[in-house]
């Protein structure tokens, strides 16, 4: 990416962050935080999620059995079925399908917005309303959803008001939500019942019987669908299950997942052509027992690039989604910016990489995939276990291999990494940060000294997309392991210890944040515990957030082989930096075997999960500094949430006597390299500006600042005048 | 029994659905009480109950739907946990007069009462089986927060009331 690229970048996300960010941040918000009130009152929420992933497997697995079954059960029932291959297809049939009609209603439907049939209809004379009233509103203004369940959710109401006054010119003004709602209802009530043909999509269909599941609040798909004569239905392939009783799960799971209702207002499940009368408004003697009943339905059933999908052993999984926005709302980033940055050409949020990547393509993806920090918080949010950052991670790595040239070869020669000589080279930097903070450390102060002058700064900005208002980690001259080892190793001996660690030396801790490795060796040593910090490979966060995988993975392979053999000799992983502990329970599933990542797994802890264990197992906290009552202000780390991990250090920390306030973000906007890059540098501080704000009010102004991660502690050092530190270091000894 | 049916009022009473207890005597005043004139209707198919004795007008043209104020239909089975109603989209039109005025008036047995989703689906199931696989469950009035803030009554009803029966 030249420089040039990355500022009208940065330019468009702060025009988007001016304009839209206020109201996406409102809503997504608010969606997110009714999710998890929703969840937590569900008990099943778990168990359902286990189902409903198992039934997306299997259907998936079966899809072309399925779409057999679908075709003979809508046409036993009277209905047709149509399978495009792709969406001018789907558009040819469809136009075919409405003819000479005038009016077409539609209800909200995204795969409609992926074959962009209305534009097609209006081209051919008919005339298109959208009846769901976000959409609708976007159809006036003439803008794309910004989001995938709740479109408009970056307008306001005095936009919407300003906008319908404008545009319908009333004899009133428009001013409150009642007003604008009446309004739109009347408006879109008389299109409805002079329509000729109505569209809906389907969030679900059930194979076997034929039945259209739609999932709604405002009633407006009920009309669409039973109003006009003719009902068109418009379903991706993947929205196939095989039976009704497979769809009770996902009924209880879509609303909560997507906005924390129990269950929408209306699930409508329609096996048609319905029986329901048909209505005729205009000629209106006849009672609807004589009307005719003559309907007409068609179910146009999607791939567009989902059989391709499907057989990717990677996208296959972005099939299961239900596209209940959960992966959007749980994303600080998304929060922030919405999806018209954080989306392609159809699909927004975090799984939209899948699903652009699959139906438009990989240029599409590419235009917002980087707005993926891989933070994970959508992960336990999603109601099907979609592994969204890996998705991510995949896309990224695949479009950095499509932008290979032929002069690879000479950087290919010159770095120390796995990958294609085309990855941008401002990845490149991040995703060798373990190598580069080796030097880093030799060479300090040096290295420091040259690395924060202004020229070399604007070097870094220009070459590498390193913005210079990010002040940059230095470099400790002595490492960690060098100071280990200066004072003679641990303190403990083996021989008199109950328990064996290995302190994980991750690249910041042993190269930029050495005191907190410090602190974690003193209070490992403090609870009895004899400890090793021997050289190991760094995990492949780095790389892996960079999108390059084959690095990451050479990375996998090493850091296992360096630490097989001290799991082997009993001892206990420690690991303080929670990315890495997160790539050794995640993604090292997928590079490692199966065994060996279980492994890894099972015997690695986080630091303060760590200490939470040995004084929840009798070991003698005596030596550990008194909280006194002394006031802390906590962010967790994305990551270590995902893991369950936070509980671990609130409870050590209010077990020393701390009084523990934590933060309520989802992340702190640093996530690892996305901070100091120029064109997300601003969304970055956006993000973070949440955490400032909660740790500036009243309740944590005088606080003591701790956080887990490295980069939310650099973060942190940015948007707070007072000193931040890890948890681990409040427990030193040596305090 | 009444506990499914306790369970099925609160649930209704926390979208703001009113609920009337009444049984084949009491029947039409309460229907009576529970509508907003004009009021059209579907037959309720139920043996000793009809809307025969009532201010609706059953089998409306789609003139009178279009200026009804409520729509009265039966529903074929109530879901406690949630307090959603199964509306079939029959043959008689329950699925557009619980849907065009602006107050529906379901009319539900109490013994159709599902105390949970797994009951109402293990319903739900043999009614696709016996030919009747077209259902909307409808949980409240109809709802938008499009427009900046919540409002109630967008292109369905504004207003739901439940009558039950009781045997």
């Amino acid at each position: 990416m030249s420089a040039d690229t990355r500022r009208e970048k940065a330019a468009r996300i702060r025009h988007l962050l001016d304009t839209e960010g206020e109201n996406v941040r409102e809503n997504a918000s608010h969606f997110n935080e009714n999710r998890y009130d929703a969840i937590d009152e569900f008990d099943e929420y778990e168990e359902l999620r286990t189902t409903v992933r198992e039934i997306k497997e299997d259907a998936i697995e079966r899809l072309p059995e399925l779409i057999e079954t679908v075709t003979e059960s809508v046409e036993a029932n009277g209905g047709n079925v149509y399978l495009a291959e792709d969406a001018a297809d789907a558009n040819q049939y469809i136009e075919n399908v409405a003819g000479d009609a005038e009016t077409l209603v539609k209800s909200k439907s995204m795969t409609t917005e992926e074959i962009e049939v209305n534009d097609r209809l209006e081209q051919s004379g008919v005339d298109v309303y959208e009846t769901d009233l976000g959409e609708f509103v976007l159809q006036v203004a003439d803008e794309t959803p910004s989001h995938i369940v709740g479109p408009s959710i970056h307008k306001s109401r005095e936009g919407i008001a300003e906008l319908f006054n404008e545009y319908f010119d009333p004899d009133e003004p428009l001013e409150t939500p009642e007003e604008l709602t009446e309004f739109a209802r009347d408006y879109l009530g008389e299109r409805i019942r002079d329509a000729d043909v109505g569209m809906t999509g389907a969030n679900f269909v059930v194979a076997d019987s034929g039945t259209i599941t739609l999932v709604t609040n405002e009633g407006n798909a009920r009309k669409s669908a039973v109003t006009p004569d003719t009902h068109v239905a418009v379903a991706g392939v993947e929205k196939l299950i095989p039976t009704l009783s497979d769809l009770q799960p996902f009924v209880e799971l879509i609303a909560r997942s997507a906005t924390g209702q129990p269950i929408t207002q209306y699930v409508t499940m329609l096996s048609p052509p319905v029986e329901t009368p048909t209505l005729e408004f205009e000629d209106s003697d006849a009672p609807l027992s004589e009307s005719d009943g003559d309907r007409e339905f068609h179910l146009v059933l999607l791939d567009n690039g989902r059989t391709a999908m499907r057989e990717d052993e990677q996208l296959r999984e972005t099939l299961y989604c239900i596209r209940c926005g959960a992966c959007a709302n749980s994303c600080a980033n998304f929060q922030h910016v919405g999806g018209h940055a954080f989306g392609g050409e159809t699909y927004s949020g975090g799984i939209a990489t899948g699903w652009e990547a699959g139906v438009h393509g990989q240029e599409s993806a590419a235009e917002f995939n980087d707005l993926c920090t891989g933070c994970s918080r959508c992960v336990n949010n999603c109601p099907v276990k979609i592994d969204i950052p890996w998705i991510n991670e995949v896309v990224r790595d695949r479009i950095n291999h499509d932008e290979s040239t032929e002069f690879d070869f000479l950087v290919e020669g010159l770095t120390p990494d796995e990958e294609p000589g085309g990855v941008d080279l401002q990845k490149r930097f991040f995703g060798n940060y373990a190598d580069l903070a080796k030097v880093g450390s030799a060479t300090a102060p040096l290295s420091n000294w040259i690395a924060g002058t202004a020229p070399a700064r604007a070097l870094m900005e220009r070459v590498l997309g390193i913005d210079r208002r990010r002040s940059l980690p230095e470099f400790e001259r002595e490492t960690l392991r060098k100071w280990f080892t200066a004072r003679g190793g641990s303190r403990v001996s083996p021989t008199d210890a109950d328990r064996e660690a290995v302190l994980y030396p991750d690249a910041y801790t042993n190269h930029i944040e050495v005191e907190r490795g410090k602190a974690a060796v003193r209070v490992l040593e403090a609870l009895g515990v004899a400890v090793r910090v021997p050289d190991v490979a760094s995990s492949g966060r780095a790389p892996l957030s960079q999108g390059m995988l084959a690095t990451a993975e050479r990375h996998a392979h090493d850091a296992y082989a360096d630490l097989a053999e001290q799991i082997d000799a009993g001892r206990d992983i420690v690991v303080i930096e929670p990315s890495d502990l997160a790539m050794f329970a995640g993604e090292y599933e997928k590079f490692l075997p199966n065994q060996s990542a279980e492994r890894l797994d099972d015997n690695s802890y986080e630091v303060m999960e760590y200490v939470y264990g040995l004084l929840e197992n009798g070991a003698d906290g005596g030596q550990l500094p008194a909280g006194d009552g002394e006031r802390v202000a906590y962010h967790s780390h994305c990551q270590q949430r995902t893991l369950g991990l936070e509980a671990h250090t609130v409870a050590v920390l209010e077990d020393r006597g701390y009084d523990v306030l934590t933060s309520e973000t989802e992340c702190c906007g640093m996530a690892g390299s996305f901070g100091y890059k120029r064109e997300y540098y601003e969304l970055s501080m956006d993000v973070g500006s949440e955490l400032e704000t909660q740790f500036q009010d009243e309740a944590a102004r005088d606080r003591t600042v701790v956080a887990s991660g490295t980069s939310c502690l650099e973060q942190l050092d940015s948007l707070l005048e007072r000193p931040s530190r890890h948890p681990v270091q409040l427990l030193d000894p040596d305090r | 029994m009444s506990d499914v049916l306790t369970t099925f009022e609160s649930s209704l009473d926390g979208l703001d659905v009113e609920t009337t207890r009444t049984d084949g005597d009491g029947f039409a005043e309460a229907l009576d009480d529970a509508i907003r004139e004009p009021a059209v209707g579907v037959p309720l198919g139920l043996d000793d109950v009809s809307l025969a004795d009532t201010a609706v007008t059953v089998d409306p043209t789609a003139a009178e739907l279009e200026s009804a104020r409520t729509g009265v239909t039966p529903v074929e089975a109530g879901i406690a946990t949630y307090g959603s109603l199964a509306v079939a989209a029959d043959a008689a039109g329950s699925e557009p007069v619980s849907l065009y005025p602006e107050r529906h008036v379901a009319v539900l047995r109490e013994e159709d009462l599902q105390a949970d989703m797994d009951e109402a689906f293990a319903w739900l199931g043999e009614e696709f089986a016996a030919g009747r696989d077209s259902y909307v469950f409808a949980t409240g009035a109809s709802a938008t927060a499009d427009m900046g803030e919540m409002v109630e009554g967008v292109h369905g009803p504004a207003e739901v009331h439940v009558v039950v029966l009781q045997s």
